[in-house]
């Protein structure tokens, strides 16, 4: 019995340097081809032609194409994505830097979204037609379809700037800057490591209003998923049989109907949260949040190649670590595929 | 999961701003410290503190901050020249050695005195790093092989710079007065030093300046902080200056508005018109050295006619694209030195007259006009000036289409020289009407493969006339002379070349009520916070 599986996940497994491959491949080529000079993002346009022709000798750009992937590949294998124009710091460095900032967002947003639109989803679903189904498919059609630029101004217009219950833009209030060791990159994390209460509630506070925008967003997806697969569900036979059995309706919901939705919930959340780690650029921007989003957007404006390639990588690893999680715990729950 | 990535910030902000938010203002106090300033701004721009690489609008302003150069323009009348590290200068009967006395008891951050040594060392490091401002400096005739004989301190406050052929001396010292001539403390840079880089790794992130602050952090797109410098002689009122990075003007104009910064640098048009109304606001404004200009490239046949690029500079509404799209950031402005320089003149010879455009395109032989391509920059207001202009040119029978990109992009295309026409926008590099005059003018090398990629080059231009006395200008030792002879220069490249000048930036800065003590300088000049104080 085990082997199929084994095999199916060897598969699965050996997939991920292929496509990370092709990943790389591609973004380099789409690096190289665009019709933007590389050396410009480094000396501007007012350099002298001697500094244009050192620059673009130190950047291997006279070398053929394949030369300068192959150099790329090298340098890569070693762990190094060279070093970021705009930043200069190396790109690992941005990157340890920027990623922790996505992720602390992305994963207090996914918690929120999971904890409200799973149970609303749910509740939609068992009360389908009534009222209450009505109000939680307008606000979730609401979530879905509403620009997340316009959520995130009238967030912060509504509880920074009108109630003055939540703090403005940015990770944390400037007094705090520098207060607390990076150990994590989560800030939150790091200013409980450093027993810093103050710092982690100011932290907590800044996070609250960019996570509940991007929360918002994913819950209505959620929910509406969730809403989808349960009323699918519910007509099941075996939903009718526990009903006749006189099982009471919350043990016949969350036990019957949900336990067999939750697999497939399980990798739609894997999904969402993938998604979100890409960076969410637009909230980043609004929120001040330096994430890897607005890092890899402002790099592609300025074509900054090291960073977008380095920034494109960890999206790539993430989606595809994602993918391969959600697809082991299908394996590993779903009965039909043992 | 970024949303609607491709709508336009102004879109963007003009759907969920924030005019009218600016009456809530006032019921906030301000959060931040009293000596604290924070700024609001986008600071995405910078690449380096390092005042040897900087060039940056952003890196610029903090290096500015930070450093001190022998000699700056008068901030009060830029067009004088004085002494900053400088005591006093001496220029040669010929013209080529200039002399520099320093300053005594001004000191390094670190306390160790400023000297003619460090000036000297600061000057060759320029040189030899060879970033991109270096040509500032090397187009006196010093590079990496003689710049210590042309370069050097001959005593401890002495320091001697001899140029390779005479120009005139205040372009000379205006050229020292830009950020690359900004004098760092060779111990502290030296013993940092790695890989022979002259300690470029390590200040490109840090400073060592008798400025009035230091530099204590900068994180890349979120922040850059200065230090007051406890031992610069400016007394500085502020104990740091925070520059926290916003993107987004409707973020800026809100975290003006709930006082959790004091200065906000990016408001557009619309919130500053609101903000100009609101006593809760004090505002700050100077003419920046951006000028917007409408260029033809020559390799066209239609554009190479001389009627046809009169014609083009007659249809436009200056007037009427400046009134209406950009009434409060920018300024019409048509000839190529920006107002509050030496040299500038305030002469407006063409406005819109369809029928004088259209007689003049009948005859170059195309009554009916013609087509052609303008590319830009995609972000605003490039894109709606361009669409004004575009419906201007519709006027007298030339079809224009529009070809925005990036704005590296619209770049890349324009150094190869594969535009028709473009709408861009060029700033000074160093206070000194050369700076505009030479890119505008002067074209030695129409080659494609040319060292010296002028604008005039980039549109294939050549007029040897202007271009000899671009260059004869900047040799003249006489100022008033030389004034009259930009002048002069301008006048006629109003009528001859393939440049229709269009406007110049205004820059602006909003603050809260409570600070004092802040003003903008004008053309890119230092804009310092050291006098910045809050109530």
């Amino acid at each position: 019995m085990a082997t199929p599986r084994l095999k199916a996940l060897a598969a699965t497994a050996a997939s991920v340097p292929i496509t990370l491959f092709g990943l790389v491949l591609v973004t380099f080529l789409i690096g190289r081809v665009m019709p933007i000079d590389p050396v410009l993002a480094i000396v501007g346009d007012r350099a002298p032609a001697d500094v244009v022709a050192q620059v673009r000798l130190e950047l291997g750009l006279d070398e053929p194409l394949y030369v300068q992937f192959w150099i790329y590949l090298g340098k890569l294998a070693h762990g190094d994505l060279g070093r970021s124009v705009m930043t200069s710091h190396t790109v690992v460095d941005d990157i340890i830097r920027f990623f922790p900032a996505t992720m602390e967002l992305a994963t207090a947003a996914i918690i929120i979204a999971a904890l409200l639109g799973i149970p609303i989803g749910v509740l939609a679903a068992v009360k389908q037609g009534s009222r209450i189904d009505h109000v939680i498919r307008v606000i979730t059609l609401a979530g879905h379809s509403l620009p997340i630029f316009v959520l995130a101004l009238i967030s912060l217009l509504v509880f920074y700037a009108t109630l003055e219950i939540a703090p403005g833009p940015g990770r944390q209030n400037i007094l705090f800057d520098d207060m607390v060791p990076t150990v994590t990159g989560l800030l939150t994390v790091d200013s409980l490591i450093a027993g810093e209460w103050e710092v982690f509630w100011d932290a907590l506070a800044h996070l609250a209003q960019p996570a509940g925008v991007l929360a918002y967003f994913s819950m209505a997806y959620l929910a509406r998923m969730t809403r989808a697969f349960m009323l699918d569900t519910l007509k099941g036979e075996f939903i009718i049989t526990a009903r006749a059995k006189g099982l009471s309706p919350a043990r016949v919901i969350w036990k019957h109907a949900f336990g067999n939705i939750a697999v497939r919930l399980i990798t739609i959340l894997a999904l969402a949260y993938a998604g979100l780690l890409e960076g969410a650029v637009i909230t980043e921007t609004v929120f001040s949040w330096p994430g890897l989003g607005q890092y890899l957007t402002i790099s592609l404006l300025n074509a900054d190649m090291n960073a977008v390639l380095g920034a494109t990588l960890v999206v790539g690893v993430t989606y595809l670590a994602f993918n391969l999680l959600a697809d082991l715990l299908y394996r590993l729950l779903d009965p039909r595929v043992r | 999961m970024s949303g609607p990535a491709l709508l336009g910030r102004r879109a963007f902000t003009f759907a969920a701003t924030a005019t009218p938010f600016f009456s809530f203002a006032g019921a906030a106090e301000a959060a931040t410290p009293k000596d604290t300033v924070v700024v609001g701004k986008a600071i995405d721009d910078i690449i380096s503190l390092d005042p040897a690489e900087a060039f940056e609008f952003s890196g610029g302003e903090v290096v500015g901050n930070c450093y001190e150069r022998l000699v700056v323009p008068n901030p009060a009348n830029p067009s004088q020249i004085i002494g900053e590290l400088a005591q006093k200068w001496e220029v040669s009967e010929d013209g080529l050695t200039f002399t520099f006395t320093m300053k005594p008891g001004v000191t390094f951050a670190s306390g160790a005195p400023v000297t003619a040594e460090d000036a000297a060392f600061s000057l060759q490091r320029t040189i030899k790093l060879n970033k991109a401002p270096a040509f500032i400096l090397n187009q006196f005739g010093a590079n990496k092989d003689n710049v210590e004989t042309v370069i050097r301190a001959t005593g401890p406050n002495t320091l001697v710079f001899t140029i390779k052929e005479k120009v005139a001396p205040t372009f000379v010292l205006y050229c020292l007065s830009a950020n690359c001539g900004s004098v760092v403390e060779k111990a502290v840079v030296m013993k940092n030093a790695k890989d022979g880089d002259f300690g470029n790794g390590w200040m490109k992130t840090g400073s060592a300046g008798s400025g009035p602050f230091t530099v204590r952090s900068w994180k890349a797109s979120e922040s850059v902080i200065l230090d007051a410098n406890p031992n610069s002689a400016l007394k500085t009122k502020p104990k740091r200056v925070f520059y926290k990075h916003i993107v987004d003007p409707s973020a800026q104009q809100l975290q003006l508005q709930q006082g959790d910064i004091d200065i906000a640098r990016d408001l557009l048009p619309d919130q500053l018109k609101a903000a100009q109304a609101n006593a809760n606001y004090k505002m700050s404004s100077a003419p920046h050295s951006y000028i917007m200009y409408l260029c033809m490239n020559q390799k066209d046949p239609n554009l190479a006619k001389p009627q046809v690029r009169q014609a083009i500079k007659w249809a436009i509404d200056y007037d009427g694209i400046q009134k209406n799209i950009v009434p409060t950031t920018y300024d019409v402005q048509q000839s190529f030195v920006p107002k509050g320089m030496m040299g500038a003149i305030a002469d407006r010879p063409f406005k819109k007259d369809v029928a004088k455009a259209k007689a003049l395109l009948a005859e170059a032989g195309l009554p009916n006009g013609f087509e052609m391509t303008i590319d830009h920059y995609n972000g605003q207001p490039h894109g709606d000036i361009v669409q004004a202009i575009q419906a201007n040119l519709a006027e007298i029978g030339i079809k224009a289409s529009l070809m925005a990109g990036e704005q590296r992009q619209v770049i890349t295309r324009y150094r190869a020289r594969q535009h028709q026409a473009a709408v861009l926008s060029w700033g000074i590099d160093y206070f000194d009407p050369n700076t505009n005059s030479e890119t505008f003018c002067v074209n030695i090398d129409n080659a494609d493969d040319a060292r010296n990629k002028t604008l005039a080059w980039r549109n294939s231009w050549q007029d040897k006339d202007l271009s000899d006395r671009s260059i004869a200008a900047v040799k003249e030792s006489d100022a008033k002379v030389r004034e009259k002879m930009y002048a002069d220069l301008q006048r006629d490249h109003h009528m001859r070349s393939p440049f229709a000048l269009l406007f110049q930036a205004t820059g602006w800065a909003v603050m809260r009520k409570n600070v004092a003590g802040f003003a903008l300088a004008p053309l890119g000049l230092r804009t310092r916070y050291d006098q910045t104080a809050k109530a």
